[in-house]
């Protein structure tokens, strides 16, 4: 197996881009991450994408993409793994390098969301649910969360208000992020008083649907230094799945799959998670950072919302989060996130991370989970220089 | 009418839905609180009930209380004015959803609020044939009544489900029954209408008090009763006062009626009404208790049953929820969620 | 979903008809053909008594496409007695009226309309267990 780098990266700004269409997003990310590398061609393209079929109307991602960015006759296909579609991507991409099947290998994620009403949005993402046991019967995406989130307040004793510290930490660490959809600071109290979505999740635990797209250029560590000298090296690419519906997990408030994943990533890198510089959490929810970070071993069961309180996942702190606005902050374009996640985590590494940058950056985690924890994959990257 | 083999009761199960309308919200809406109300309250279904869900409600109940294995089922049939589909069993969907598929017959009736008693008639004729041991019978309605007419103050929603056995297992058995039909066109809803119409005062004297009281008295004459010889009875029941003057004339005493008489607690449950007034009395009733019951559809026609009270009626009450329990577990609603839970806000 | 899906799934939706595991008594819901426990096939039918407890819910103010006739709507995880967790509506209460470890019982509920001219698609709900 060859060792993978990751030699550019590109992204779109978060956000309800009504006048780019989904080719046009993926491919201004395309684009960017082709001109950070340095190269004009790519000898495959992976597109991560959940929803193009239910609000674009488009399926058959991987031509058109490949097409619309001027390379056209790539071996091109669309990954799809619900909310975890981007790093499905990128683990595609990451396959073909270290097997050898190719040497320059585009992994981009790309969601077009606003180009439906609501209603038809919260449909298309409760799809990443059981559909026959958990949509049928009404349940939004939103709507499988706040069952785990009631459950786990129940059980560990949180009040909704704990939970404020993850959402204020993303808004804040989006402040200096020129991609983000939301780079403005929030309150507690702006928290506490949001519009309630399916209780205990309100506005202000969930993050905004939005549109995006981001890309990252992969090719062989030994030949990174040919395209750049800013290379980062995917030290980690592990994933792991359970059961969809969260009634079929023995015990929903444990993310089996993001513990199975983090677990084969550490042993992949050869580190354990107190080496971890920064961690680009899943935050789609409150709920989902304080479940991941308790799976990913950050924190003890039930303890994941004291890490935030206590100021451990600032960018200061002992496990930084979300350092360039996370889901909440930055926004969720659904199948682009696993790469924006990436891109972050690189920039970081790089030590191009701006106002929000790591000191001393060396490890960083990047954690893309399908549905309520159904898929879950986990990136470890490396600085090398 | 008698069967050749005696058909009892085996099981019988009510159901009224949550909500309740005061009839002083119609008042309030429609004539700014100068009329008089004919109930206190009916009961309205939620969003999520229909004919085909209250069925299956009271005929879950029924079978709590019979005991049986549904696959013995044979018949289901469902009395209504108001199934979810103009085409297409509601019988089908609660014969399924209780089990009894697929070795049964299933099939709706329509005789405006005497579905339900047409359907127990025809079981009578099943079971007591010999050709079937057990066949469910129920009434079920979630009436509509025009916006601010009179109707709408009492049109309720409710239902109640029999399974018809031998006598030798029955709670309750048959002794006899009388029906009488007339072509009397009081009442009606013509297709794609939202909305019965119906004859005001036509409905009283020709229709409801013609019929019923010809039926009741047929089946009293039959078997040489007079209104003495019953513990209780029950008649369809419009209103408070159509059931009270009938019984008046029939004379039954107003103790004999009381507990059947649900009327102003959930309002006319059409099909469902004199067969939820049954399960109320036989919720309360004693071994060898005799009981009348007598329905009356538009249309127009009476059946009449005269029931025996058995031994079994004691362990069996208890088995599943009273009609009381239902009664008592209501939700006020004013007549805005009313009219948006019983779509009658038209969205366009 | 189309008619032929709702009408496959109508045992389980209907009456909460699922699977017993013949080699070490597992009762799953919903059905899936290899028991979770053992790994052994599943296939023996079992009807579930509809009885159980609230494990966790949440109320519904944005519905998806279908269901927003009925918002606000109350979801629920339901532990059945038989020991699965199971997903579903519950139905007459209020919103803000479950709570954890509430008793509940299976009724077969109109889960909604295939609009106006369209199916009417029937599935389990649970509501407060009536005394």
């Amino acid at each position: 197996m060859r060792d993978v780098s990751i030699i550019g990266i590109g992204q779109t700004k978060v956000g309800e881009n009504w006048e780019k269409s989904l080719r046009q997003l993926a491919g201004e990310a395309v684009l960017a991450a082709m001109r950070d590398a340095s190269i004009e061609m790519a000898d495959m393209l992976y597109v991560g994408n959940m929803l193009s079929g239910e609000i674009a109307a488009q399926e058959h991602l991987g031509a058109l993409v490949a097409d619309f960015v001027g390379l056209r006759g790539i071996e091109a296909v669309k990954v799809e793994a619900a909310c975890a579609s981007g790093a499905a991507a990128l683990r595609q991409a990451y396959i073909a390098v270290a097997g050898g099947m190719a040497d320059v290998v585009i992994a981009c994620g790309v969601e077009k969301m606003t180009d439906e009403v609501g209603e038809v949005v919260t449909s298309a993402l409760a799809l990443a649910g059981d559909g026959e046991y958990e949509t049928f019967h009404g349940l939004s995406f939103v709507a499988i969360n706040a069952l785990l989130m009631q459950r786990y307040m129940y059980e560990f004793g949180w009040k909704h208000r704990d939970f404020a510290a993850f959402a204020v930490n993303a808004h804040q660490n989006a402040v200096h992020n020129p991609y983000a959809m939301f780079p403005k600071p929030i309150t507690v109290e702006q928290f506490e008083q949001a519009r309630l979505i399916a209780d205990p999740i309100n506005l202000m635990d969930s993050s905004p649907v939005a549109d995006g797209a981001a890309a990252v250029v992969l090719c062989p560590t030994e030949q990174a230094r040919a395209f750049t000298d800013n290379a980062v090296r995917i030290a980690a690419s592990a994933v792991a799945t359970d059961a969809v519906a969260i009634h079929d997990r023995p015990d929903p408030l444990f993310l089996q799959a993001v513990y199975t994943s983090a677990q084969k990533a550490y042993r992949q890198a050869g580190i354990t998670p107190q080496d971890i510089d920064l961690f680009e959490a899943h935050d789609a929810f409150t709920i989902m950072a304080a479940l991941s970070l308790e799976a990913c071993g950050f924190a003890p069961r039930g303890q994941g919302v004291r890490l935030a309180q206590e100021g451990d996942i600032a960018l200061d702190g002992r496990i930084p989060i979300s350092t360039m606005g996370g889901l909440k902050g930055r926004g969720h374009p659904v199948g682009a996130t696993g790469i924006y996640q990436v891109v972050e985590v690189v920039q970081q590494l790089r030590g191009q991370a701006g106002g929000n940058q790591i000191k001393d950056a060396h490890w960083g985690m990047a954690q893309n989970i399908g549905g309520s924890g159904a898929t879950v994959i986990t990136h470890i990257m490396e600085a090398l220089s | 009418m008698r069967p050749t083999r005696e058909v009892g009761i085996i099981g019988y199960g009510a159901y009224v839905p949550r909500y309740r309308l005061p009839a002083t919200e119609v008042d309030r809406v429609w004539t700014d609180g100068y009329s008089g109300t004919p109930i206190k309250e009916k009961a309205v279904p939620g969003p999520d009930e229909d004919t085909a869900t209250m069925s299956i409600e009271a005929a879950r109940n029924a079978l709590k209380r019979a005991g049986i294995d549904p696959v013995r089922i044979r018949a289901v049939w469902v009395g209504s004015e108001s199934p979810p589909y103009a085409v297409k069993p509601a019988a089908t969907i609660v014969a399924e959803a209780i089990g009894a598929v697929p070795e049964t017959q299933a099939a709706d009736w329509e005789f405006a609020c005497k579905a339900g008693t047409e359907a127990m008639q025809a079981a009578i004729g099943m079971v007591g044939s010999g050709m079937m041991d057990y066949a469910l019978a129920i009434g079920a309605d979630t009436a509509q009544g025009r916006p601010g007419d009179a109707l709408e103050y009492t049109a309720g929603a409710g239902s109640a489900a029999y399974l018809l056995g031998p006598k030798e297992e029955s709670l309750a058995y048959f002794e006899a029954s009388y029906s009488y039909v007339t072509d009397t066109p009081d009442f009606f809803r013509r297709p794609y209408q939202h909305y019965p119409q119906h004859g005001s005062r036509f409905t009283g004297e020709p229709a409801y008090f013609k019929h019923l009281l010809a039926a009741a008295q047929g089946l009293l004459n039959e078997l040489g009763y007079t209104a003495k010889d019953f513990a209780a009875a029950v008649f369809h029941q419009p209103n408070v006062a159509f059931p009270q003057r009938a019984a008046k004339e029939l004379g039954f005493s107003r103790e004999q009626i009381q507990t059947g008489l649900l009327v102003s607690e959930i309002g006319n449950t059409y099909a469902a009404s004199s067969l939820l007034g049954l399960t109320a009395i036989l919720d309360q009733a004693k071994p060898g208790d005799r009981v009348l019951l007598v329905s009356y559809g538009s249309g127009a026609g009476s059946d009449a049953f005269s029931l025996i009270v058995t031994d079994r009626v004691v362990e069996r009450q208890n088995k599943a929820p009273h009609t009381r329990d239902y009664i008592a577990r209501r939700k006020e609603i004013d007549y805005a969620l009313y009219v948006r839970y019983r779509k009658k806000l038209h969205m366009h | 979903m189309g008619i032929p899906n709702h009408w496959r799934t109508q045992h389980q939706r209907y009456r909460l008809v699922g699977e017993i595991c013949q080699h070490c008594g597992a009762k799953l819901f919903p059905p899936r053909d290899v028991c979770p426990e053992c790994s052994q096939p599943a296939y023996e039918p079992f009807t579930f008594s509809g009885r159980g407890q609230v494990y966790s819910h949440s109320t519904v103010l944005h519905a998806p496409r279908g269901y927003e006739e009925f918002v606000p709507y109350t979801v629920a995880l339901v532990k059945l007695e038989e020991g699965p967790l199971v997903t579903a509506q519950l139905t007459d209460v209020d919103a803000g009226e479950a709570y954890i470890g509430m008793p509940v019982e299976m009724v077969t509920r109109k889960q909604r309309e295939d609009g106006e001219e369209g199916a009417i698609i029937y599935g389990y709900k649970f509501r407060p267990v009536l005394q």
